[in-house]
């Protein structure tokens, strides 16, 4: 390795210019969004003038962005609980038993992947529609649910081998009874997995809005308000907006990803 | 295996509420469109009359304008699956092979990091980059390449450019992980039997990287496929997607039984598509 580290090739200078220009194009649009919210003046283009916190106080004073902020938070955060818990049980009685139609199982949690959201969210309109059922946030969890418990199992359901069963064998042999093994033996041992999970799904209903669009009516989630703010065009306090959900989901994944390093660094030093 | 079937016992049951989820909350629904497809708009009143004539309206309402979106959306998604191919395979493979295993990890996290947002916020992310007072007019006309603004967005370029943008991300990040999982010594073992760099990767590293890009490939098509947001904001009103096409029965003419039938014929590309690329993987490993 080091021996190699000393040859310097043209090609590592190619290499590294189209690496820059990658990480130009891949940041040049969330780049300018975080700028401009900065802006002062109310066209967010260059110039850039400022910065100002002006456009994040409006944000923050404006009771519809904010209203639906706590709905995001709402759905967001139990439909995701009911996805990586559903998840689990269903990864977890998949890895621990021979069932006859695993595989067929397994095709049917994860088909949702392969289907879009606008078809998804239109069928259960449908669906809610044939039965009388009104469009509300509640709708709009249970799309959550759909689009994010195929990632939830897949999640987990790769994390659980062998290594735990041994230990759930252990237990039980020991006189642990079987929701003793689940509560202090498996999910313990799958806690950052589950967390992980948790946060990924919470992120991803988070950041929907087609399913939100067309599921709810008098409550909307953050997307669905911004969506209808597009109409009037750019303008900084979008810019604020959207930087705001933006840094929202960074936080949460920088959290999962430390998490995940963390629980590697723990399965290395145990 | 033994069955001991006990209430409380997690093993035994834990499938079945998922499973009752995804049937209840997703295929029951499809199937709902699927014979909502069927029925016909009579006075305003859905009745179920087991028409073909929504199929029908598929490729003769409006002067082909439906056929048209079709085209249109798999023109768009093919082009942008292959561009995002071609940008995402070199970051890949700098990021597996030529960047230090300490780098590697914090890095894919810094390029994926924009993937976490919104469709709609990145969407709106590229409209201040592409419209005509925006970042690229603005540098052109500083730098003296142009003499007037030019107005990048409402294109179908810039559907193609959003689309790019967000599946190169994917797309790096698949083929990344099929690179780093070629054994060393595979690569190693051509170059001492006289392969140079370039041969090297033409008969190993590609090959052998082909079902990384094959997914990517797969997911990027299916995303795109389906996706009304990107075309909606960045493309503007010059042509339709299909997605756009659908929304539009359910919004302004909530006409469900032609929006279904044009879901359905939504689905059926994507599994023809799946098809194909699961042919093509079988056919890789062989």
């Amino acid at each position: 390795m080091r021996a190699q580290a000393k040859v310097i090739r043209w090609t590592d200078g190619v290499a590294l210019l189209y690496f820059a220009l990658a990480l130009l194009f891949i940041f040049l649009p969330v780049g300018s969004l975080i700028l401009f919210a900065f802006q002062d003046g109310l066209a967010p283009v260059p110039p850039f003038k400022g910065p100002t916190l002006q456009w994040f106080d409006k944000v923050l004073h404006n009771r519809r962005l904010m209203e639906a902020l706590w709905n995001s938070v709402l759905v967001g955060g139990v439909s995701s609980l009911v996805a990586t818990f559903l998840g689990f049980l269903a990864a977890f009685s998949l890895a621990r038993r021979d069932w006859r139609f695993a595989r067929g199982a397994q095709l049917l949690l994860m088909a949702p992947i392969t289907v879009s959201y606008l078809i998804i969210g239109m069928g259960l309109q449908i669906t809610f529609n044939m039965m009388g059922v009104d469009r509300s946030l509640l709708a709009v969890g249970i799309g959550h649910v759909v689009i994010n418990l195929p990632l939830c199992f897949a999640i987990v359901y790769s994390q659980l081998g062998e290594h735990q069963a041994n230990i759930e064998r252990a237990a039980r042999d020991l006189g642990a009874k079987e929701w003793q093994v689940v509560a202090l033996i498996t999910a313990p041992m799958l806690w950052p997995t589950l967390l992980a999970a948790y946060f990924i799904a919470f992120t991803l209903s988070w950041d929907e809005f087609v399913i939100a669009f067309l599921l709810s009516r008098f409550d909307v989630t953050l997307p669905v308000v911004i969506w209808g703010l597009l109409r009037s065009g750019l303008s900084p306090e979008l810019n604020a907006a959207g930087t705001l959900v933006f840094a929202i989901s960074v936080a949460i994944v920088l959290a999962v990803e430390l998490l995940l390093w963390r629980g590697r660094k723990a399965v290395a030093n145990g | 295996m033994r069955f001991h079937f006990s209430r409380a016992d997690l093993r035994d049951w834990g499938l079945w509420p998922a499973v009752l989820w995804t049937t209840l909350f997703f295929a029951l629904p499809l199937a709902a469109m699927l014979a909502m497809s069927f029925a016909e708009r009579v006075a305003g009143k859905i009745t179920f009359t087991w028409t073909l004539a929504n199929y029908a309206a598929f490729f003769t309402r409006a002067g082909g304008t439906f056929v048209q979106a079709l085209i249109n959306s798999l023109e768009v998604t093919i082009l942008a699956t292959i561009l995002s191919i071609l940008v995402a395979y070199p970051l890949a493979y700098i990021l597996a092979y030529r960047v230090p295993a300490k780098w590697r990890r914090i890095l894919l996290v810094l390029i994926v990091l924009p993937f976490w947002t919104s469709y709609v916020i990145r969407s709106y992310s590229w409209l201040l980059v592409l419209s005509q007072n925006g970042i690229i007019s603005q540098t052109l006309l500083d730098l003296g390449l142009i003499a007037q603004p030019v107005g990048l967005g409402n294109s179908r370029f810039a559907t193609v450019l959003g689309f790019v943008h967000f599946f190169a991300m994917l797309l790096t990040l698949t083929i990344f992980a099929n690179l780093i999982q070629i054994k060393d010594s595979y690569r190693r073992a051509a170059a001492d039997l006289g392969a140079n760099n370039w041969q090297v990767f033409w008969h190993v590293t590609l090959p052998l990287s082909l079902p990384g890009v094959a997914v990517g490939a797969f997911l990027t098509f299916v995303l795109a496929i389906g996706d009304y947001i990107t075309p909606q904001i960045l493309g503007g009103n010059r042509e339709l997607l299909l997605p756009q096409a659908i929304m539009l029965q359910i919004g302004r003419q909530a006409d469900f039984p032609l929006a279904s039938a044009l879901s359905m014929i939504l689905m059926l590309v994507v599994t023809v598509a799946f098809l194909v690329s699961a042919k093509r993987l079988k056919m890789e490993r062989v």
